[in-house]
């Protein structure tokens, strides 16, 4: 019993809360918003500390023993992506209170952006399958607002869009729990394990199995499923692109990751090659859309969707090492997307438009903008030192141990390609002859770039200091690759 | 019955899909609706369907009745009653901001260059 495990979740929801009831003064609210990120995020570190000295921590609500009552389990895994989440979540904050303007403030931006954090939150930290289910509407639901507000035409008319593939993925997502549920009789993550192992490799669970990968592509933006997410998150403003980007995908990963590590063993021949197929397509087509684009916001866009396929093909792999790779290269993608997003943002703000041919010469007046994202830029194709190379090289090498040549090629040559798509930003955006804009005067440049730049910094001692939190990384990874240290800390046999 | 409720629970799927096919922005919101209501009915047949005692009341009963799915389906009617709700909303301030509720007038082309 160690209720720590659920500060992540109840700070957000308490905060939101005590927000809506100052929608109408900005500043309490800034001021209130401020300390409830602060607060979420030293709650996370704390966890995530707990869990590294003392192993899996897990809570079983209303004392409810495990397998019938709900659980919220934090494991290493999870509890880093909590970290990592707040730490965006407050990052994102800073930069809106100069940026997403007093009318969406007034409008209940903020009690929906820490609705939309628990959501996530929650959904890194549940150990129950259903559960995962109602904490994936919270971030949904708050996704919707978040993508709606403002009511321009754009956002609405991508709004509908967003909520009906949504609709119809949870539709899915119930469907799935169901005959899930109907095979083994509980919902509890660990016993939904130790059941499916008793079973064996049967059809009906493949069934399931791809059925899951289906819900969970649809939010993670794989293969087949993606065709949403260029327009939908093209609509909103930058710190809001920024969150989605950086989490909403994410926890579509996480949950492939999680049901794909823990429940769907039994016939990895079948379930991990659909995965891993799909994966490198997903990377293939996400590197044609980086390059074909020549607007800022569609070429970061189609890099969200590089990213899931890289992740997902070192799920595929299935070995410790893969494992190890993928986590790094999810913290890594999480922290340095939400910062170029954030970079693209001002740029966007400066020159009132994300049209790469109508820009240039931004480094002359912006020297730090530049500069930051050039090393932005150097982070997410995964130069060495920096914080992509070591997920990245530990996937490629458990590919080519695994004997995948093809697909630990993809991966490696989808990084040049990613480097090009984001190097053409800095050229055409930065580069060249100065323009005159006419809104640059009033960007408070200064102000949202501490936003990325703190980001960035971190991506950068991601990567230096990669050495030192390799043991946290691996013991991530080694819960993932071994589903019995899960089992038996929730279950406690 | 479980036959019967899966066939019903088909033809369910099977007009929701038809009509979230449509162009009309509110025959897609009632396909929806009726999409939730095919999971919903797809989850109680899961569960088994009745046969057994109420469980808590019943003590002495030889078998219970599954309460959990009918727990799930509980939560997830709230939780489909809100989407539908907002996603009606949406489609009434995008009828005014758009003048239409045709979605193949909804594409976007912005970036596409």
């Amino acid at each position: 019993m160690n209720s720590l495990i659920t500060l992540p979740l109840l700070i957000p929801l308490f905060t939101a809360i005590i927000l809506v009831f100052f929608n109408k003064n900005v500043t309490v609210q800034r001021w209130i918003a401020t300390i409830g990120s602060l607060l979420t995020l030293a709650a996370a570190v704390w966890l995530s500390a707990t869990v590294y000295t003392q192993g899996i921590q897990t809570m079983d609500l209303s004392n409810w023993q495990a397998p019938f009552g709900i659980t919220l389990v934090s494991d290493m895994l999870s509890s880093i992506l909590v970290v990592t989440t707040s730490l965006i979540g407050f990052v994102c904050l800073l930069y809106s209170f100069r940026s997403i303007g007093v009318e969406r403030e007034k409008h209940y931006y903020y009690p929906v952006f820490f609705f939309l954090i628990l959501g996530v939150n929650g959904a890194f930290t549940t150990g129950d399958i259903f559960n995962m289910f109602v904490f994936f509407e919270v971030m949904l639901m708050a996704s919707y607002v978040l993508l709606v507000l403002g009511g321009t035409k754009i956002q609405l008319r991508e709004t509908i869009k967003y909520l009906l593939v949504n609709v119809i993925s949870s539709g899915l997502f119930v469907i799935a729990v169901a005959y899930l549920y109907s095979v083994v009789g509980t919902l509890n993550m660990a016993h939904i394990s130790v059941r499916l192992n008793e079973l064996g490799q049967s059809g009906i669970v493949t069934v399931i199995a791809v059925l899951f990968l289906i819900v969970f592509g649809i939010k993670g933006a794989i293969f087949p499923l993606y065709f949403w997410l260029p327009g939908a998150y093209y609509a909103p403003p930058a710190p809001i692109m920024a969150l989605f980007g950086a989490l909403l995908t994410k926890v579509g990963v996480y949950s492939i990751t999680r049901t794909y590590t823990l429940f769907f063993t039994q016939d990895i021949g079948y379930t991990h090659g659909l995965l891993e197929i799909l994966s490198i397509i997903t990377i293939i087509i996400g590197v044609i859309g980086a390059i074909a684009y020549f607007d800022v916001k569609k070429i970061i866009i189609y890099n969200i969707i590089v990213a899931v396929g890289v992740i997902l093909f070192g799920v595929a792999t299935f070995t410790t090492e893969s494992l190890t790779g993928s986590v790094f290269y999810l913290i890594h993608d999480m922290i340095i997307k939400a910062a170029l997003f954030l970079l693209i943002g001002i740029m966007i703000k400066i020159t009132g438009t994300s049209n790469l041919r109508e820009m240039g010469g931004l480094i002359n007046r912006y020297p730090g903008l530049a500069w930051t994202y050039f090393v932005a830029a150097l982070a997410l194709a995964g130069i060495p030192p920096l914080s992509g190379f070591l997920g990245k090289i530990l996937i490629v090498r458990a590919g080519i141990d695994a004997g995948n040549y093809w697909g630990s090629g993809v991966v490696l040559l989808s990084s040049l390609l990613v480097l090009f798509s984001v190097m053409k930003i800095f050229m055409n955006g930065f580069w060249g002859k100065a323009r005159e804009y006419k809104q640059q005067e009033k960007v408070p440049v200064r102000w949202l770039l501490t936003a990325p730049v703190i980001l960035t910094i971190c991506a950068v001692l991601y990567g230096l200091g990669s050495e030192a939190l390799y043991p946290i990384i691996s013991t991530a990874a080694e819960t993932l690759s071994n589903p019995e240290i899960y089992i038996k800390a929730v279950l406690k046999e | 019955m479980e036959i019967l409720m899966s066939l019903l629970i088909g033809v369910i799927f099977m007009s929701a899909t038809y009509l979230m096919l449509s162009k009309s922005l509110l025959r897609i919101i009632v396909g929806t609706g009726l999409l939730s209501h095919g999971v919903h009915l797809l989850l109680l047949t899961m569960g088994g369907l009745k046969r057994g005692a109420a469980p808590l009341l019943g003590q002495q009963a030889e078998a219970y009745t599954d309460p959990l799915p009918q727990a799930l389906i509980l939560t997830a009617i709230v939780i489909s009653f809100g989407i539908t709700a907002l996603f009606l909303v949406v489609a009434y301030r995008s009828y005014q901001e758009l003048g239409t509720d045709n979605m193949e007038l909804m594409r976007g082309k912005e970036g596409n260059e």
